[in-house]
């Protein structure tokens, strides 16, 4: 089993979250893990991103070469498509479609969808829209992790396990809120994929 | 043994507890700062009472770490690459006199220069001071070499530095934990001359020092940590020193290398491993994370006759980090790409956060500063250094922590007034307070700007050295109070503080204003653990 990771979105967006519920699945699996993180300057408001990889085999380098990654998953839809030289002929992107305006010269939002639209495996979705349905607007990143879920062939029930742990702290209407967001994500994309 | 998944910066930490330290030393800097973090929110420190606050600069923290370690007790000092710049009079000199207690120097370079002036490599530094150098290609080695360091500091009585790159400290994996060491009880020098570097001692101490090389060499060949991995095609020996190690063997499927490989991960060098490898193939392929200083030391001045190939000859770029693609091409393997970036794709570059201070004081500045030719203001290191970004444009120099102050006072004495210098809170009391009074002791025309938004910004928001208590340091020094001047930056007071700029730019002496407002993110922060606090209840 191998699966090589991107996570995109702009600092503050909670890419790392999605990273750690992941993690904690995979290493209570028994996976190797490797996850390379952006600190620092370029989490002031720039793009960010985490190379996530996972493993039944012991893994070298932290990033992922280029064109061997199997997911794409981003929380904005431009920054999925920065990535792209990652990414693997056969792989997914996962990307929430809601625009993260902070750019005077951000590209038109409708060429930004078709463009995404264009690429031979994407899954769409306006996580801010879902998320708010849930409970709460700060779980888009859990509504693209659950999108994501069908694809990282780590048992979901192994997700929900490594969110209760992660957001124990935080009180139980924040797990909740967090369980129902990536629910409502695993939905889309089991719909998707009938 | 326990397995936890930590950060490269943070396996480092944990293993300074579980080594049994008594005190970390750091000036926050990317990628070090989340070693020293991780000390201060741990539990199982804080009950075994390790020392771990924030030092005002990378100087203080070495100077503490030696002195701890003078008292027998094992020490860690943590900066990055560039911060090692303004603790090297400590550092090379604690080669002289030697450690007492243990003592680990974790040096956490830049090459890419992710957050970063430069991209210097810190192993010339170790080599400059000649002490042992561990560089780890994973987060286990990372941890295992702090327990390792130790022992070699204590064994040979010398700092060891432990050099890792960004990739490494930023990144997870699983690592499993050792046996945890007491702390040393207080036991000063068996003599106590050890740490007087008057020249008759230190030209002593130097002889051990050189007579000591032999030895580290020696660990280098048998710790295990460099390592013979053979192939059989001899036609191409590899050597891959730190994470060039991982992405030479990430471009195997199965891990396994045709040629013979010869991992380097501890110096000074190991010299019959070296030896080796040069004689039984034909040519070498140099893989360094950083800068070519194993490829210049094989090489030499005039070349040898070994054939080497690296960064030197362009088979490897020549600045910036690796990556497994970078090293495909260098074995000559194809080089394969996902699709291109699609031209709309547009940068996204670091910006100042909505509502920062730094915003409204470079508005204030920039409107005051309109009438006068461009090209004035001195900044430094931070986030208000994104003030040379659109739509800000303000600034003219950033060089080095503190170097605002200076920069502007050596060019208002050239003739450039008005000199303007732009630096924050934390920044001026790590390395502005004696410029500043260089300053004053010329009553050199400048007026500088102490942003002071209570923090450590860019680094993710520390604890700043002096937080209120910046003016009362300024008149300690000497500046005349009715030219210090404290404003708040917001919109509303626009106009009044551009007033009180322009009179102190007009002025032909020191001055200073200090705009404060506390910085958006860490009250932000502060807020969000608190609604936190209250919905765990």
């Amino acid at each position: 089993m191998k699966r090589d990771i991107i996570l995109a979105g702009v600092g503050g967006q909670g890419i790392l979250s999605i990273a750690s519920v992941i993690g904690v699945a995979a290493v209570n699996l028994g996976l190797y893990l490797k996850q390379a993180e952006v600190h620092g300057m370029s989490q002031r408001g720039g793009d960010v991103q985490s190379h996530l990889r996972l493993s039944d085999k012991e893994i070298f380098s932290d990033l992922i070469p280029f064109g061997k990654a199997d997911m794409i998953i981003s929380v904005e839809p431009m920054e999925s498509l920065r990535y792209l030289p990652y990414l693997s002929p056969d792989g997914w992107i996962i990307t929430n479609t809601k625009p993260f305006i902070n750019i005077t010269n951000y590209p038109p939002v409708e060429d930004v969808m078709n463009e995404l639209n264009s690429q031979s495996h994407t899954i769409t979705i306006d996580a801010d829209a879902i998320a708010k349905e849930s409970g709460s607007l700060r779980s888009a990143n859990m509504v693209i992790l659950g999108a994501s879920s069908p694809f990282l062939d780590i048992e979901y029930g192994k997700l929900e396990e490594a969110i209760k742990f992660i957001f124990a702290r935080k009180g139980e209407s924040v797990v909740n809120v967090n369980l129902k967001a990536m629910k409502a994500g695993r939905d889309i994309a089991e719909k998707h994929n009938k | 043994m326990q397995k936890l998944v930590l950060l490269g910066d943070e396996a480092i930490a944990q293993a300074a507890i579980d080594a049994g330290i008594s005190g970390i030393y750091a000036y926050p800097g990317t990628p070090s700062t989340e070693i020293t973090e991780y000390v201060q929110h741990s539990k199982e420190a804080k009950q075994k009472g390790i020392r771990s606050s924030w030092s005002a600069n990378e100087k203080t923290a070495m100077e503490s770490a030696l002195g701890m370690s003078y008292a027998g007790k094992r020490s860690m000092v943590c900066m990055k690459h560039v911060g090692l710049n303004v603790a090297a009079d400590p550092f090379v000199n604690s080669a002289i006199t030697g450690a007492n207690g243990g003592m680990i120097v974790v040096a956490a370079d830049d090459p890419s220069m992710h957050s970063s002036q430069n991209e210097q490599d810190s192993r010339f530094f170790g080599k400059f001071a000649m002490i042992p150098v561990l560089e780890p290609v994973n987060q286990q080695e990372a941890y295992d070499m702090v327990h390792y360091g130790f022992e070699i500091s204590e064994k040979y009585k010398i700092p060891v530095m432990l050099r890792i790159t960004t990739r490494l400290a930023h990144s997870r994996a699983g690592v499993s934990t050792k046996d945890k060491r007491q702390q040393n009880e207080v036991s000063l020098p068996k003599n106590l001359t050890q740490f007087v570097l008057l020249p008759a001692i230190a030209r002593r101490q130097y002889k051990d020092l050189l007579k000591n090389q032999e030895n580290f060499t020696k660990e280098s060949e048998t710790s295990g940590f460099n390592k013979f991995i053979d192939g059989k095609d001899r036609k191409l020996g590899i050597i891959a020193s730190g994470l060039g190690f991982n992405y030479l063997m990430e471009n195997y499927p199965d891990r396994v290398c045709p040629n013979p490989v010869l991992k380097i991960s501890q110096y000074p060098l190991p010299f019959d491993m070296i030896k080796k490898i040069a004689e039984e193939c034909e040519e070498l392929l140099l893989l360094e994370e950083g800068a070519p200083l194993i490829e210049e030391m094989l090489k030499g001045f005039l070349g040898n006759n070994l054939k080497i190939k690296g960064r030197l000859d362009g088979t490897v770029p020549r600045d910036g980090e690796l990556n497994p693609n970078i090293v495909a091409k260098a074995l000559g393997m194809t080089d394969i790409h996902g699709k291109d970036v699609p031209a709309m794709v547009t940068p996204r570059p670091p910006s100042l956060c909505a509502g920062c201070p730094h915003i409204d004081s470079y508005l204030d500045l920039k409107a005051v500063l309109a009438e006068y030719t461009p090209g004035r203001v001195f900044a430094d290191i931070g986030c208000y250094t994104l003030g040379a970004l659109p739509p800000y444009n303000s600034v003219n120099s950033t060089v080095d922590m503190g170097a605002s102050i200076t920069m502007a006072k050596g060019a208002s004495e050239a003739g450039l007034k008005p000199a303007v210098a732009v630096i924050g809170d934390s920044t001026f009391t790590h390395s502005g307070i004696t410029g500043l009074l260089d300053c004053v002791n010329d009553k050199t025309p400048v007026t500088i700007f102490i942003l002071d938004n209570a923090t450590t910004g860019m680094t993710g928001g520390q604890k700043s050295s002096a937080t209120g208590r910046i003016e009362d340091i300024c008149k300690g020094v000497g500046v005349d109070p009715e030219h210090l001047h404290i404003i708040n930056p917001m919109k509303r007071y626009h106009e009044e503080n551009m007033k009180i700029i322009q009179k102190e730019l007009s002025y032909e002496g020191v001055s200073v204003i200090i705009p404060r407002r506390e910085c958006i993110q860490t009250i932000g922060k502060k807020n969000k653990d608190k609604s936190e606090a209250e919905a765990a209840k």
